[in-house]
């Protein structure tokens, strides 16, 4: 009877999305009840950009989110705009490449993550999306690694083959970081 | 079971409607139903269809009107403003009694307004859209499951009624994903004695027309029209009810905005409220009769909707207003949070006191 809500935020480009699409992926592979809800807005076009995912043991009610269990975010004001939604005692991520600013917050768990240097440290600058929910998938007791690897082959498409492996670089990138 | 797959309400619908045979698709592009159109353009052309981006709306419903009188299960898609456009179209359809299946994604209005989700076409849908006495059969989903079963079943229902089935969703059922599976609905196929398929020397002309220039004799097609709609309203009503058993409030909510309230359900019942939801499947024909049932459990009936208060005028006809209908709402592409409608929950167990 576990219902985990995770919002993604950041800027138009940096695959808030296909996080988003990867966590749903791996939910259903694991056969959860799931729902991905995308801003489709103007802001898409170089603003801002969020994903609403929910995994749960049980039929999703409303697919939008008010209140996350899990927020990660990967810009400023994405952070600003969302770090009191989050549930006490819930989970925040940060790419902390680029957002200097600390969570105040005292009652929720906070990582650190610099992803995007990691990411372009890998050799996968584009992958920092990636970084990040390695390390979700770490921390985060409802969502583990194992079939991390199955996921991005659902999700990469055939023709993009070769993109499974440096998604699977990032990941494990984003795991190992302590 | 059948393998679930992750897909967007849009691309659930236009995937179900080719399996339920249609074959045309005629359309213009606007935001939130450009997914439908994108996968038919990508789909039509590897499985012998047609998909055609018309010039406008009005070019576009008008070829649906064609291709549907030579017999063909064909659709378009689009959201509000340039249903406003197809309203004539519609028309002539349901003045012919030919059948179509027409997407509406809602966006909120009135004018181009802006392409957040909304409800707001539920009166343009409910009383047929266009000018003349005519209904077309509304149907709203709530999920991406529903988008892929309810649009097979539109199929289905407009060739066995001769009329125009509506699938009325909003931007968020659109644009979301969730696991879907693609069998739970049987396609059915019919007969069209009626349709534009050339003679062949072999029997008369067939005659497809909206225009009646004696006025008995379209007085008698509207007669006719509706008994047919009595069928419609007879056997094809759908809606879903969620804890209504014991309930003395009863929240009516259709498409996404049922699913926020069912969420209010849940916590109002952790508080001791005993409330239950009905949802309409089915907005063309309403489900009166269940809620005129209804309205002899319960005290309070709270109406949550992306509009100003659109549907509550069906739930007041079918109770006949003997019991209070407050409404829950937001609009212009807002959507009320599970909190509002809980708050409106609890102001109308204090009100039925």
């Amino acid at each position: 009877m576990k219902t985990t809500q995770i919002l993604i935020a950041g800027f138009g480009g940096q695959g808030i999305l296909f996080a988003g699409k990867f966590l749903a992926y791996k939910g259903l592979l694991e056969d959860l009840q799931v729902s991905w809800l995308p801003s489709y807005g103007p802001e898409m076009r170089g603003g801002t950009a969020n994903c609403n995912v929910i995994l749960s043991d049980d039929p999703v009610g409303s697919p939008i989110i008010t209140d996350p269990d899990v927020l990660i975010v990967m810009n400023l004001p994405s952070l600003q705009k969302y770090v009191d939604s989050v549930v006490p005692g819930g989970q925040i991520y940060v790419d902390s490449t680029l957002i200097s600013e600390k969570v105040a917050r005292t009652d929720v768990e906070v990582y650190y993550i610099p992803a995007t240097q990691m990411a372009n440290d890998a050799g996968v600058p584009t992958l920092a999306n990636m970084v990040m929910m390695g390390h979700v998938l770490k921390n985060n007791p409802e969502l583990t690694f194992d079939g991390a690897d199955a996921t991005v082959q659902k999700l990469v498409p055939p023709a993009k083959a070769q993109l499974v492996e440096l998604n699977m670089k990032a990941l494990q990138a984003g795991r190992d970081y302590q | 079971m059948a393998e679930r797959v992750l897909m967007k309400g849009n691309e659930a619908i236009a995937e179900a409607a080719i399996r339920a045979g249609c074959r045309h698709y005629f359309g213009y592009p606007i935001t939130p139903q450009t997914e439908v159109a994108a996968y038919m353009a990508k789909r039509m052309p590897k499985i012998g269809g047609v998909f055609l981006q018309a010039e406008s709306e009005i070019a576009s419903i008008n070829m649906v009107y064609g291709a549907a009188a030579a017999g063909m299960r064909v659709m378009t898609s689009s959201s509000s403003p340039g249903i406003s456009l197809k309203g004539e179209g519609l028309s002539y359809i349901a003045g012919s009694d030919v059948p179509a299946f027409v997407v509406n994604v809602q966006r909120g209005g009135p004018g181009l307004g802006g392409i957040q989700p909304s409800q707001s076409d539920y009166f343009q849908a409910t009383r047929g859209g266009g000018h003349g006495d005519y209904h077309m059969i509304v149907l709203a989903p709530a999920s991406v499951q529903e988008m892929a079963s309810l649009t097979v079943r539109g199929f289905n229902l407009a060739d066995r009624y001769l009329m125009t089935a509506m699938i009325l969703a909003d931007g968020t059922i659109g644009q979301m994903m969730e696991p879907i599976t693609f069998e739970d609905v049987e396609v059915e196929t019919f007969e069209k004695p009626w349709a534009l398929t050339g003679t062949k020397m072999q029997r008369n002309h067939n005659i497809v027309n909206s225009l009646y220039l004696k006025p008995d004799e379209l007085e008698r097609k509207n007669f006719e029209r509706y008994e047919r709609y009595r069928v419609v309203e007879e056997n094809e009503v759908l809606y879903e009810e969620y804890q209504m058993h014991d309930a003395e409030i009863c929240v009516v909510a259709f498409g996404i905005a049922s699913r926020v309230a069912r969420n209010a359900v849940v916590s109002a019942r952790k508080e001791g409220i005993r409330v239950g939801l009905i949802r309409p499947i089915t907005l063309w024909p309403f489900p009166s009769r269940v809620l005129r049932q209804a309205a002899e459990q319960v005290r309070h009936f709270v109406c949550v909707e992306l509009n100003m208060g659109q549907m509550i005028e069906d739930v007041r006809l079918a109770t006949g207003c003997i019991r209070p209908v407050s409404l829950c709402n937001r609009t212009g592409g807002m959507i009320p949070s599970p909190e509002q409608v809980l708050q409106s929950i609890r102001e109308a167990r204090k009100g039925g006191n």
